[in-house]
């Protein structure tokens, strides 16, 4: 495939002004659910003509736009930082406006289900409250003693490395709803919470990692994590949240032995 | 353009309406306001050391046991009455098979611990199921360690 730089240039301007050439027929599986209409969920095909390097957010808002608005999904920025659009894509979690459809597979239909392990209200649109009561019970916030320093908090590069994976975390929900433990058991803290946790556990400003440690040795803490390694495949932002969990639990092991 | 796998909406005169929705699926055991706070003790990471603690004693047990008794000088056939009183007739195998029959039992009894708590939904059969452990675990461990120490090869 090597063309000279002038041959690419017209090419790519005929693509341009051609622009359905690029587009292939594709078909989206969506799980719909309407408690207005019927308890059961069923899946209904839409197929559209996408461009293979648009996203599935974009075909979502595509079958939205154009064929049926009563189709129910979360989305705010469409680039991978408001965390509100994990959804199950072909059985696996993802963030639609962050998988390109030409990386899954658009020959075959691709399913689109709401994340699993929290009450499904509409559609895609899941009851999060769960999760973030998780998220709250970690105390995500600095905690310190004393009085509050003249100026900003100084932390070495190291310091501020040894916790930096840990607050890439958009709250998505991606890890906790892959985590098998979770489906079964909503007590579990589950992924997300401890990550967060660990983002503060971590940082050598914070105070309040002894209170965050009691909090995770609970019995629905990391104590139930079984390194299935769900969650670090999940994680649209590439957080390594098994080793996260796990250095938790070494953390409350060290501080006991 | 779209081809429906099932129709939306059902045929028959649907149940459910704006003011009238179904009811939705809730998950296992939601976490609520009357969900315990911290429990205070550190047994589930007591527990979790143990399965790894035992786990690598096991490895080395139940490896050499399985060895010794399925695989060495002549396999199974030579396992009988003689061959057991024969090994318990050493404190070594003694000790063995003891420390084997403990940490295995409460190893897997921890670790079906583990397995209901992940699967058991009602709290009662939660409890029952783990109620049904511990009396198998307790009684099987105490049945070994009597026959490990009353063992009597002379018995006819
Ligand atoms: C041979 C050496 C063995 C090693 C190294 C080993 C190691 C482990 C470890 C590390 C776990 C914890 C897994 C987790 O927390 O995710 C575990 C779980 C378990 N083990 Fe063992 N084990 C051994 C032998 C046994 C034996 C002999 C039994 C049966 C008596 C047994 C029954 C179980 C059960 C039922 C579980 C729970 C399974 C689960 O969590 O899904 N293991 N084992
Ligand atoms: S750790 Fe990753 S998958 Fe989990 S909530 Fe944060 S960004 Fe989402
Ligand atoms: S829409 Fe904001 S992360 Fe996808």
């Amino acid at each position: 495939m090597s063309t000279s730089t002038l041959e690419k240039h017209s090419k790519a301007l005929d693509a341009a002004e051609d622009g359905a050439s690029h587009t292939i027929t594709i078909t989206l599986r969506i799980r719909r659910f309407n408690p207005e209409v019927s308890e059961d969920a069923t899946w209904q095909d839409f197929q559209l003509e996408m461009d293979p390097k648009e996203r599935v957010l974009d075909a979502l808002h595509k079958v939205k736009w154009e064929q049926d608005g009563t189709l129910t999904f979360r989305r705010s920025c469409a680039h991978g930082i408001c965390g509100s659009d994990a959804m199950r894509i072909n059985g696996k979690n993802r963030l639609a406006c962050k998988t390109l459809l030409k990386d899954i597979n658009p020959e075959k239909p691709i399913t689109v289900e709401a994340i699993k392990g929290l009450t499904v209200l509409k559609d895609l649109v899941v009851d999060m409250e769960p999760f973030f009561q998780a998220y709250r019970d970690v105390m995500p916030f600095l905690i310190t003693t004393g009085n509050q320093p003249t100026r900003e908090r100084l932390q070495s590069a190291e310091d501020r490395e040894r916790f930096d994976d840990t607050t890439k975390c958009i709250l998505c929900a991606a890890c906790t709803s892959s985590c098998p433990v979770f489906w079964n058991d909503g007590q579990y803290f589950g992924p997300a919470a401890i990550v967060n946790a660990h983002r503060f556990i971590f940082d050598s400003r914070d105070e309040g990692g002894e209170q965050r440690l009691e909090i995770l040795n609970d019995k629905d803490g990391v104590w139930r994590c079984r390194t299935t390694f769900n969650c670090t495949d999940a994680c649209p932002r590439g957080i390594e949240v098994t080793k996260a969990i796990q250095e938790v639990k070494r953390a409350l092991i060290t501080r006991r032995f | 353009m779209s081809a429906e796998t099932t129709p939306a909406v059902n045929d028959s005169v649907s149940l459910y309406d704006v003011d009238n929705p179904a009811p939705v699926i809730e998950p296992p055991r939601k976490r609520t306001k009357k969900t315990p706070k911290t429990t205070r003790t550190n047994f589930e990471m007591y527990g979790w050391l143990f399965m790894r603690l035992s786990g690598i004693v096991l490895v080395v047990l139940v490896l050499g046991h399985l060895l010794l008794q399925l695989v060495l000088d002549g396999g199974v056939s030579k396992i009988g009455f003689a061959f057991v009183a024969g090994r318990w007739a050493s404190p070594f195998w003694q000790v063995w098979d003891l420390v084997m029959l403990w940490l295995a039992m409460l190893h897997g009894a921890n670790g079906l611990r583990t397995v209901i708590n992940d699967y058991a939904q009602r709290d009662n059969t939660r409890f029952w199921l783990k109620m049904l452990l511990y009396t198998a675990t307790v009684f099987t461990v105490l049945l070994g360690t009597l026959v490990i120490f009353t063992f009597d090869p002379n018995i006819r």
